[in-house]
């Protein structure tokens, strides 16, 4: 059993050791299998009876119901959506994208934001991100998607900013009281693997359709990394500092103020990263429920399958992204630099006036000549028919169209039916025992446990089959993404150069909102299963890929050069000593690659499918909170399964290996 | 040794680590050692010390790594509140303070200098320097111009903009420093505050706080792991292990009478002619017939090798600073530790 030799010390000596365990597990599961085959099988050992099945749905639509109107949180939420956070987005709006609202002052001239960009990216980075800020708003007014570009930001300009304060406060919370930790502990999991389409239905009842919606929805999706690098920062204050601190007579506030917040200044800019780029994924996402902006154009150009169009909108929110990440990334590396004494007021300040006189200079100068504040519909330089043309010409030409049509018909009919009706075939309570049995292996006692919970819970929720489409669709993604990632991992990492450019590759894909993953899938396959495992793999093999890289690289030099002086060759050395040692560290590149694939299968509905996301998405129309909620949750709990079965094992790896 | 008054007074205290130590000290049976203590499950970082430290005193506590002296030292400052004993500060019983009375004495009359230093790395020289000021509410105008002042007393002047990370690690500890000086504290504690520098930095950074002591005269309570650094520096060193005080007593007593097998260790390699001076040597005068100069009882025996070999008076007498002759050395004893046979 012991192939990738996960057996530890200390397991054996049990009443029931491992091998027993699994044994019954699997002789128990095959034995449903065969019973089936062989036609002996009661239906309700093969799937739950209709009539066993809890009326989850029903309960919980009417326990939301009792909070949203017997308990009047309705009129809380619609308060703060209708009071201050729609002030807030007003204004923002007004002010980015001209909607007639208080202040009336917008919207602002582009060239003028274009310009702030590029001395904001200077102060940070240099004349390279200045040069990449000034560039994407150039880009984004000169291809006429300004305004849909301007929706966007002007909620991300309000989101990131409020998902930072509330990730920060409840971060010293959690820091400052271990049961608040505790409790928020598990609640964080849930969320950080709750589809994003359920975030949006709440958002949308208790919101109302529109920004504020949006908004919520994007704030709740952002707050989660934000709390655990508050607290991950807080904890890792050296305790000198802390008792410098405290020796120099701080009361508690100041203790915090002063030093604990200051002190923890990187992993709370790098949860600021975080906020921002989820705030940019989640908006890009809203979409879903008619929140205008770059993504709705997005949805909309790639419905009607307009593929030039929709290649131009996916290149602004890539080219936002990489600005976004690249600039925040640089201010948590940027370290004050002291200025001589006696330097005068104003080269202190001096990035900050010209800012200031670059900005002022040209609203003036957009007075003059109008086209530096909006450029207008017969300006733009939109190559959108033309792009369309070469794409569908290109995709036209014999040689591409016989691989993609032979990849489509190979990889449906051959591969993905048939497994997909094998894992149909197999009865609830043998699919339970194995993936119970996959966790024990994998994990250990504990996350076998869960996994029995978990996926008893799913087959109790009413949606089994479909969970099990969704399943069929990760797994086959994130195998097929295996055997492409881990080889061009383990390539890569031959040669520093290699190294470096593929994962700043990897890095940059990252960034990018996972709804910019379908556009290529789309444009090779059209709209079918291929498609969606298609996108599904290219998201998950970045982690993957990028995990391999650094698992091998940081094999210790004096490991690989043992390796070498005794003798081995290069694949000898790869298969004894680098993987073994960089196992722990691709688990986790595993472990994300199947986060990756829950999250993109749900998105993925867009094209079409028949899983859990495409429910999901249809309850988005409705007000069926309770099966929303349900569906949300069968997506979490088969996620969380597998995390905690692969992280359990990389982290007992790692300590067996006195890695770490 | 100690005045009066000590300033820093502990009796019997104890600090353990562990569940519930409160309960497990009171029903810990007398004379119980320290790996019994730990087979409990508990850690005894403090074990039954009473000591006291005098008013301008410099007393250094010596210790290898895990002997429990950074621990007691911030009992001192009630960084770790104790498990049981009592310690007193000037008369106050620090247990018993209030968590705002806490900071009142910490703002007024305690500094501290920590091994890697434990500076904000937000915050410019000046401003860390001033920090202690700042917290205690003093306003920008008198906490910048006494910063000022404590970076110019360390050496560190025209280096008021520069970040830590823009100093090496000698001018970062300089920093530190300045920082536990600026309240003008009356207690000063210094974690071994040279350990995490290089030798010649250490021993330059030595000097530098020899001259500070000698212009400020403060209480001292000083920890090294180093028995060179303690010998050099301290009026009294006391050495711990396990928790506990193996012996406290001047570098002369501990080099010439070390008090158990484990401090005996630790004096083995030392030259003994360097540490000891020759009061410490001396015996009371009581009858004995002195003729000739006398000699200096601050000078180490060491320096004094030249008069002792040429001298041929069996009995020396030896005077203090004033020149009031204190006692009489014995000339062979003086030559037998510096040639070093016992």
């Amino acid at each position: 059993m012991a192939t990738l030799s996960t057996d530890l010390p200390g397991t054996a000596g049990k009443p029931w050791s491992r091998t027993r365990v699994l044994t019954v597990l699997l002789v128990t599961a095959f034995a449903l299998i065969l019973a089936k085959a062989a036609g002996i099988l009661p239906e309700w050992l093969n799937r739950i009876p209709e009539a066993a099945i809890p009326p989850t749905a029903q309960v919980l639509d009417a326990i939301f119901s009792f909070i949203q109107n017997d308990l009047g949180l309705i009129y809380v939420t619609r308060f703060i959506a209708e009071g201050p956070l729609e002030f807030l987005l007003d204004t923002s709006a007004n002010l980015l994208e001209g909607k007639r609202r208080w202040p009336f002052l917008g919207p602002i001239p582009w060239s003028a934001i274009a310009a702030v960009a590029a001395v904001i990216g200077y102060a940070v980075g240099g004349w390279r991100l200045a040069a990449l800020g000034a560039g994407t708003f150039i880009w984004t007014a000169a291809i006429g998607q300004w305004k849909i570009a301007m929706q966007t930001m002007s909620v991300i300009v309000v989101a990131a900013p409020l998902a930072f304060l509330l990730g920060l406060g409840l971060g010293i919370a959690a820091w400052k009281y271990g049961w608040f930790e505790r409790m928020l502990k598990p609640i964080l999991s849930v969320l950080q693997t709750l589809p994003f389409f359920t975030y949006l239905l709440p958002a949308v009842i208790f919101f109302k359709v529109g920004p504020t919606a949006g908004a919520v929805a994007t704030i709740t999706f952002a707050i989660p990394p934000m709390i655990l690098m508050t607290t991950l920062g807080l904890k890792k204050v050296s305790p000198e500092v802390i008792e410098a601190g405290q020796m120099s007579g701080c009361t508690r506030w100041q203790m915090l103020r002063h030093v604990y917040v200051p002190a923890a200044r990187t992993e709370i800019l790098v949860g600021v990263n975080q906020v921002i780029m989820l705030c940019l994924a989640m908006v890009v996402l809203t979409a879903f429920i008619g929140m205008p902006g770059l993504g709705a154009k997005l949805l909309a150009m790639m419905g009607s399958f307009k593929l030039g169009r929709s290649f131009e909108i996916g290149i602004t929110i890539v080219l936002l992204a990489v600005t976004l990440d690249r600039m925040s990334k640089a201010w948590v590396v940027k370290q004050p630099v002291h200025f001589e004494r006696g330097t005068p007021w104003w080269k202190r300040h001096q990035i900050s006036l010209v800012a200031l006189g670059l900005f002022v200079g040209f609203i003036l100068l957009s007075q003059l000549f109008p086209i530096l504040a909006e450029i207008g519909r017969k300006q733009h330089l939109s190559q959108g028919k033309e792009i369309d043309v070469v794409i569908k010409s290109f995709l036209a030409v014999d040689i591409i169209k016989g691989t993609t049509e032979w990849l489509r018909w190979f990889l449906n009919v051959k591969v993905l039916i048939p497994f997909r009706n094998t894992l149909l075939a197999i009865p609830t309570p043998a699919f339970i025992l194995l993936v119970v049995a996959f966790a024990y292996w994998v994990g250990g006692r504990r996350p076998g446990i869960y996994a029995a919970i978990f996926f008893t819970i799913v087959a109790f929720s009413g949606w089994w089959d479909r969970s099990v489409i969704t399943l069929y669709t990760v797994i086959s993604a994130v195998a097929l993404a295996t055997l492409i990632g881990i080889p061009l991992g383990v390539v890569a990492a031959r040669s520093a150069y290699w190294s470096k450019s593929i994962l700043l590759a990897c890095d940059t894909a990252q960034t990018f909102p996972s709804f910019i993953y379908l556009i290529p899938a789309i444009m090779l396959f059209g709209v079918n299963d291929v498609a969606v495992v298609f996108s599904i793999l290219i998201f998950a093999a970045v982690p993957l890929i990028r995990y391999t890289i650094i698992g091998l690289g940081s094999v210790p030099s004096e490991m690989t050069e043992a390796a070498d002086m005794a003798g081995s060759t290069r694949h000898q050395k790869l298969m004894s000593v680098q993987f073994p040692l960089a196992l722990p560290t691709m688990a986790v590149g595993f472990n994300q690659a199947i986060m990756f694939a829950f999250f993109m299968v749900i998105i993925a509905a867009f094209i079409g499918t028949q899983d859990l996301g495409q429910e999901l998405q249809r309850t988005l129309a409705g007000t069926e909170l309770g099966k929303n909620f349900v569906l949300g949750l069968n997506v979490s709990l088969m996620a969380l399964t597998f995390d905690m079965a692969i992280s359990s094992w990389a982290e007992k790896r790692k300590r067996a290996l006195g890695l770490d | 040794m100690s005045a009066a008054a000590p300033v820093i007074s502990a009796k019997n205290v104890w600090k353990l680590f562990g569940p519930s130590p409160e309960s497990y000290l009171k029903s810990l049976p007398e004379g119980r050692s320290f790996d019994e203590i730990r087979a409990d499950g508990y850690i005894a970082g403090v074990k039954d010390v009473s000591i006291e430290v005098g008013r301008g005193e410099m007393l250094v506590i010596m210790g290898l790594s895990g002997s429990g002296k950074s621990t007691l030292v911030r009992c001192f400052s009630r960084l770790h509140d104790i498990t049981g004993g009592t310690i007193e500060v000037d008369g106050q019983d620090v247990m018993s303070l209030s968590e705002r009375e806490l900071i009142e004495l910490r703002r007024k009359k305690m500094g501290m200098v920590f091994q890697s230093f434990g500076l904000l790395p937000h915050r410019t020289v000046l401003e860390n320097v001033a920090f202690p000021l700042e917290m205690r509410g003093q306003d920008r105008h008198d906490r910048r111009e006494r910063a000022l002042e404590v970076i110019k007393l360390v050496g560190l002047e025209g280096r008021e903009e520069y970040f830590p990370r823009e100093l090496s690690g000698g001018q970062q500890q300089r920093v530190g420093i300045a920082r536990s000086l600026a309240i003008e504290p009356d207690i000063w504690f210094l974690d071994e505050p040279f350990s995490a520098l290089d030798p010649l930095i250490r021993r330059e950074m030595q000097d530098e706080f020899l001259r500070l002591q000698e212009l400020l005269g403060k209480t001292i309570v000083f920890i090294t792991h180093d028995f060179d650094e303690a010998l050099r520096l301290a009026d009294r060193i006391a050495i711990m292990r396990n928790g506990a005080v193996e012996q406290c007593d001047t570098p002369d007593k501990i080099v010439m009478n070390p008090a158990t097998e484990y401090v005996a260790k630790f004096t083995e390699d030392i030259d003994k002619a360097r540490v000891v001076h020759a009061r410490g040597l001396a015996k009371p005068v009581n009858g004995h017939a002195l003729e000739g100069a006398p000699i200096d009882g601050g000078a180490t025996i060491h320096e004094l090798a030249r008069v002792l070999v040429n001298d041929n008076r069996i009995l020396l007498p030896v005077a203090d600073d004033q020149g009031v002759v204190t006692g009489v050395l014995e000339r062979d004893a003086a030559l037998n530790v510096l040639l070093g046979a016992d």
